[in-house]
């Protein structure tokens, strides 16, 4: 039920979130997320972002990640798309999607998938600064927090 | 007959790829090494650039064939043994 998929080229919102709900009409709320290449970090501008993965776990995991989530609420379906390699600022990389009967379920699941995406699929984002260096994103803190308020390790 | 022994496939990546030098080697090490704590020693002996990259072994995280592992995780000849940083996606 779950689509998940890591791909080079952007993705269109509004065919993915057709996808989701062609075809059925039990659907009451599709819950929505996009993350965004940033234009600067720490004051710094930022000309480029490049994500790097592990084929073949960085699946397994989004799959596991979206079978949480499948399992914690009734979902009508979710969709899990990341992209990778180098993005510019105001591009999309992350679109997480998730389809219920009533909204309340559609939105805790939409930020339970992007939280635990965040804190357990294996991506790694180096930023190129305007300057031409470059540097690995550190992992944030902040991150682990939100992703732990949704309870135990699954 | 004895089966030859098969190879521990290391991956690399972000921060630890560029530190060591490569994103993946076929290693052999002692029987002796069969846990990730184990096999993180005895790859920091195999040059100075693994022993600069597993330096800062609180930040390096591990997946033995694909899953989230800790150090007393067990590794076995033919597995896919990956170290990394913690992860930034999303």
């Amino acid at each position: 039920m779950a689509t998940v998929r890591v791909q080079q080229g952007a993705f269109d919102i509004g065919a993915e979130i057709a996808a989701l709900g062609a075809g059925r009409a039990d659907i009451g709320g599709i819950g929505c997320f996009v993350g965004t290449v940033r234009d600067q970090a720490h004051g710094r501008a930022i000309t480029a972002m490049t994500l790097e993965h592990y084929p073949g776990m960085t699946e397994q995991a989004m799959a596991r990640i979206a079978a949480a989530a499948e399992a914690r609420w009734a979902l009508l379906g979710c969709t899990l798309l990341h992209r990778v390699g180098e993005l510019r600022p105001g591009e999309g990389i992350v679109l997480v999607l998730a389809a219920a009967a009533h909204r309340q379920a559609a939105l805790d699941a939409t930020g339970f998938l992007i939280d635990w995406l965040k804190t357990r699929a294996p991506f790694w984002k180096k930023e190129r600064f305007a300057d031409g260096q470059e540097g690995w994103v550190d992992a944030r803190e902040a991150d682990d927090t939100a992703a732990a308020r949704w309870g135990a390790l699954g | 007959m004895t089966a030859a022994p098969r190879p521990l496939r290391v991956l690399y990546f972000a921060w630890m790829r560029e530190r060591v030098g490569t994103g993946e080697e076929a290693v052999q090490p002692p029987a002796e090494v069969d846990t990730v704590a184990a096999l993180v020693a005895w790859l920091r002996t195999r040059s100075p650039r693994h022993e600069a990259a597993f330096a800062m072994a609180a930040s390096v995280r591990c997946a033995v064939n694909q899953d989230f592992a800790d150090p007393d995780t067990t590794v076995a000849p033919g597995d896919e043994v990956a170290f990394f940083p913690p992860v930034t996606g999303g």
